[in-house]
């Protein structure tokens, strides 16, 4: 008979394993799907998985994919750390492409070096805004942020649409709900020539980096990570946990604020209602697949751009719904849940006696 | 502990064999928590289960109801084979266990306490009928019809004792029962477990208590590390000779020599009035305490009576709306946060290891950072130095002699004595001005025991003021220059403990101390809200 045994110490090994384990599964269950589609599993294996990573255009488009969902997840874990559970980093995002094309606007076609740096922090400042709403709410009102910040997405949506069809909808532009193109000094340069790739990409690394200093390093993070562990042990030594659900939030907000900007002043160059393309929620997937630490956050994103664009290429040359790639996110994080059981606990055979 | 009780006479060939086990063994993943052990326990027979905390005591007691499974071995009970499936199955063959920590609904009635644990639906005034007349006939005073949470933790033991002893248990297993009770409170329990005794039932006794096992018990079974090292018979057994047997050297005695206490106060409670944050839990009402340099002030009482409130008032834990009651070296601290009070030179170790003192899944040296990152240097610009952090953890580990895997070792993978030897070094090494001291050496090894009261002492000597709240008397009495009682919320006068005895502590318990009458039953004086 088979049991499930207790681990005296949770595996290093299974911690790092069952992410690889996660995947591989995810792409035997993936081959079952494209089989039972009645795809050939070989040609949908190419199509989804080695399509997007055939030359230097789909890798550029593969990283372009991952930038806004590094910044958010590296955002999203800080606060996870210390269980504040921004569920919301969508709708900071929004509010971080609003607050930039704001500034965009506001400048027209001034060729001023400074508009970029000014979109940044707007950005950066408008997610974080947003964020803070549930931080307010929950330090005063102790209202559950997992609710407000997810129902702030909703919101953040509506207000995108209200200002697209409203007071920022291009005069010019056939009465689509989209704002004005950016100006060229409004717009981020690229990262490589001939390619989609912005300079966002770079700031996105910059924010792993950051956060691995933050969460690993620093005495804040360190504080947020007792917090997590041991709530109690936290109180004990008397690490303040309304300060940390604002640390937690306004981070989160300000990285996610920051993804929603480099959309807005990269591949898009103009605000539309459809700013928000999920990175937010997908972002949620991204930060627990990468064990709420940078390294891992980047391969994730990685692995979670490249479930994007095979969908796409899928949809494209396969003729599947794109919804295909949610199968896949869904099936990732399935099997990691699953897989995660095993560093706390072995299977073991045991034959049955007295 | 002196009862003066005359030991009962060692009686072993009264009755036939009740159970008997051969051989059994418990392995688990990393321990074996059972090797190869033994026992016979009679018809009428009091046995003590003897040894320190970690020598296998429960687990033993926990394959013999049911609620674990032994790797190997067989168990006889009156004669036949068993292998005991559950404890429902214990219960259907006539085995009860009381356990150290209650299972008992707040909310509940003790008659609907009762009802649940008996098959079937039993009717509550019938029920209620036998529990009086269970409670009469062994001496433990209960009301049926009263809630849970208004009784005191005595009574709650006599609810425990009164459910198994209405199943007709021919085998009682009493978990540690004395470690919540007064001294007055276990002398009544043992006429109770006497009385049941003569009326043939078995009694296992699990204690480390070695006065309590002399003046109870006919026969003990000895066990360190998992076997058993030795049978006695108590009565013709002194406490050193048991204690070899236990813990396998002389027991240890701390030096602790009278001296002067300073006249700087260093804690001082003024007028303390606080409600508790629990609905179930105590409100402190008007505590009156000053802790000196030099001096180690101890409060006794029985658990449940305040204590968790009052050190987490002191230690910032649970902050006041008012500054003044809490007074740490003349800063008046009420509002101050536990970090803040730190830094006014108070230490504080817990009385939860796991999870408060120290976060389990991390190292020790993170867990040297919890409380001594700033007092030690251990951040630079906001940043961790990890290395000072280590160091500081490898000198807790050096001068307190913590058995661990050094500082990279994760807290919970240490036994509970190791760990509390490290928090408590954790927290000395920084050197305080005021150590405040929550049950330190709570289910810690007696060699590691006296160990950290010598450090306590060491302490004072060298002019800290300490504060020790503890349910261990016979501990209070060991260190403490000064001893109140805190019971119901409201602490005693303090008297110096060599001018009081642990009967007239034991009577203070209760709540009964000269002047507490006045004050009895007085609404709260401030009403202090809590954040």
């Amino acid at each position: 008979m088979l049991e499930l045994e207790a681990r005296a110490e949770p595996s290093r090994l299974m911690a790092w394993a069952s992410p690889l384990l996660a995947v591989a599964l995810m792409l035997v269950g993936g081959l079952a799907v494209f089989a039972a589609l009645g795809k050939d599993p070989v040609e949908g294996f190419r199509v989804f998985f080695l399509n997007p990573v055939k030359d230097l255009y789909a890798l550029s488009e593969l990283l372009l994919k991952a930038t806004p969902l590094m910044l958010c997840a590296i955002g999203l874990a800080i606060g996870f750390r210390a269980n504040v559970w921004n569920i919301g980093a969508e709708g900071q995002f929004m509010l971080g492409a609003v607050a930039a094309t704001g500034v965009a606007l506001y400048f027209g076609d001034a060729e001023s070096a400074l508009v970029l740096p000014a979109m940044v922090l707007a950005g950066a400042a408008g997610g974080a805004a947003w964020a803070a709403i549930p931080a307010l709410l929950r330090t005063r009102f102790n209202a559950n942020e997992i609710l407000v910040s997810l129902m702030l997405v909703y919101v953040a949506q509506l207000f995108v649409s209200w200002l697209v069809f409203g007071p920022w909808k291009d005069p010019d532009g056939f009465n689509f709900p989209q704002t004005r193109m950016f100006a060229e000094a409004a717009t981020l340069p690229m990262v490589i020539e001939g390619t989609r790739l912005h300079f966002g990409f770079a700031i996105a690394l910059a924010a792993l980096v950051a956060g691995y200093a933050f969460i690993n390093r620093s005495h804040a993070g360190f504080r947020m990570r007792v917090a997590g562990e041991a709530a109690d042990a936290a109180r004990y030594a008397g690490f303040s946990a309304t300060r940390m659900i604002w640390v937690g939030l306004l981070l989160g907000g300000a990285a996610a604020g920051l993804a929603g900007m480099g959309e807005v002043a990269g591949p898009m160059g103009q605000l539309t209602d459809k700013v928000g393309s999920g990175y937010g929620f997908a972002a949620i997937i991204v930060a627990f697949v990468g064990r709420l630490n940078a390294f891992g956050i980047l391969l994730a994103s990685l692995l979670m751009a490249l479930l994007y664009i095979g969908g796409e290429q899928a949809q494209q040359y396969l003729n599947l719904p794109n919804s295909i790639s949610m199968v896949f996110q869904g099936m990732l994080l399935f099997f990691l849940l699953g897989a995660d059981v095993f560093i706390h606990y072995r299977l073991r055979l045991r034959r049955r006696g007295t | 502990m002196p009862i003066p009780y005359p030991p009962l006479q060692p009686d072993t060939a009264a009755g036939p064999a009740r159970l008997v086990l051969q051989g059994i063994s418990k392995a688990y993943p990393t321990v074996v928590a059972n090797h190869d052990i033994g026992l016979v326990v009679r018809a009428g027979e009091i046995r003590a289960i003897l040894g320190e905390n970690g020598a296998g005591k429960s687990t033993l007691m926990k394959i013999i109801y049911g609620v674990t499974r032994p790797s190997s071995g067989r168990m006889f009970w009156e004669g036949e084979e068993v292998a005991v499936a559950s404890p429902a199955h214990a219960r259907s063959l006539g085995i009860g266990m009381v356990f150290q920590h209650f299972s008992l609904f707040e909310t509940l009635t003790v008659v609907e306490n009762v009802a649940l644990a008996l098959p079937g639906k039993p009717a509550l005034d019938a029920l209620a009928r036998r529990i009086v007349e269970v409670s009469e006939r062994y001496g433990l005073p209960v009301d049926p019809r009263r809630h849970i949470h208004a009784l005191s933790v005595g009574e709650r033991q006599r609810v425990e004792i009164i459910r198994c002893l209405l199943q007709d248990p021919r085998l009682l297993i009493m978990d540690e029962p004395t470690s919540v009770l007064t001294p007055q409170a276990v002398r009544k329990l043992f006429e109770t477990l006497r009385r049941l005794a003569d009326e043939g039932c078995s009694i296992l006794y699990i204690s480390h208590k070695l006065d309590e096992i002399r003046t109870l018990c006919h026969t003990a079974t000895v066990l360190r590390g998992g076997k058993v090292t030795g049978e006695c018979i108590p009565a013709q057994e002194t406490p050193a000779s048991m204690a070899r047997l236990m813990i396998g050297k002389e027991l240890p005695r701390c030096e602790h020599d009278a001296r002067q206490a300073g006249s700087e106060v260093r804690l001082r409670l003024a007028g303390l009035s606080h409600a508790a944050d629990d609905p179930f839990g105590t409100d402190l009402r008007d505590l009156h305490l000053d802790v000196h340099a030099g001096e180690i002030v101890g409060i006794a009482g029985v658990s449940g009576n305040g204590q968790q409130e009052l050190l987490r008032v002191i230690s910032g834990e649970a902050p006041l709306a008012e500054k003044f009651p809490v007074q740490i070296c003349g800063v008046e601290a009420g509002r101050l946060s536990p970090g803040r009070r730190r830094r006014l030179g108070m230490a504080f170790v817990p009385e939860e290891r796991l999870g408060r003192g120290a976060v389990p899944t991390m190292s020790l040296a993170d867990n040297a950072l919890l409380t001594a990152a700033h007092n030690q240097g251990m951040v630079a610009a906001g940043f961790l130095r990890f290395g000072r952090a280590r160091a500081f953890a490898r000198r807790c580990i050096d001068e307190f002699d913590v058995r661990c895997g050094g500082t990279a070792a994760a807290a919970k993978a240490l036994s509970g004595g190791n760990l509390q030897k490290f928090i408590v070094g954790r927290e000395i090494l920084q050197a305080p001005r005021l150590l405040v001291c929550a049950q330190p050496t709570w289910g810690v090894d007696v060699g590691a025991a006296a160990f950290i009261r010598q450090r306590i002492i060491d302490l004072r000597n060298r002019g800290c003021a300490v504060l020790v709240i503890s349910e261990e008397l016979d501990e209070l009495f060991e260190i403490c220059d000064r001893i109140a009682v805190i019971a119901k919320g409201r602490l005693s006068p303090v008297r110096a403990a060599r001018d009081t005895s642990i009967e007239d502590i034991g009577v203070w318990m209760s709540g009964l101390w000269p002047g507490a009458e006045h004050t009895a039953g007085a609404p709260l004086a401030t009403e202090t809200p809590h954040a």
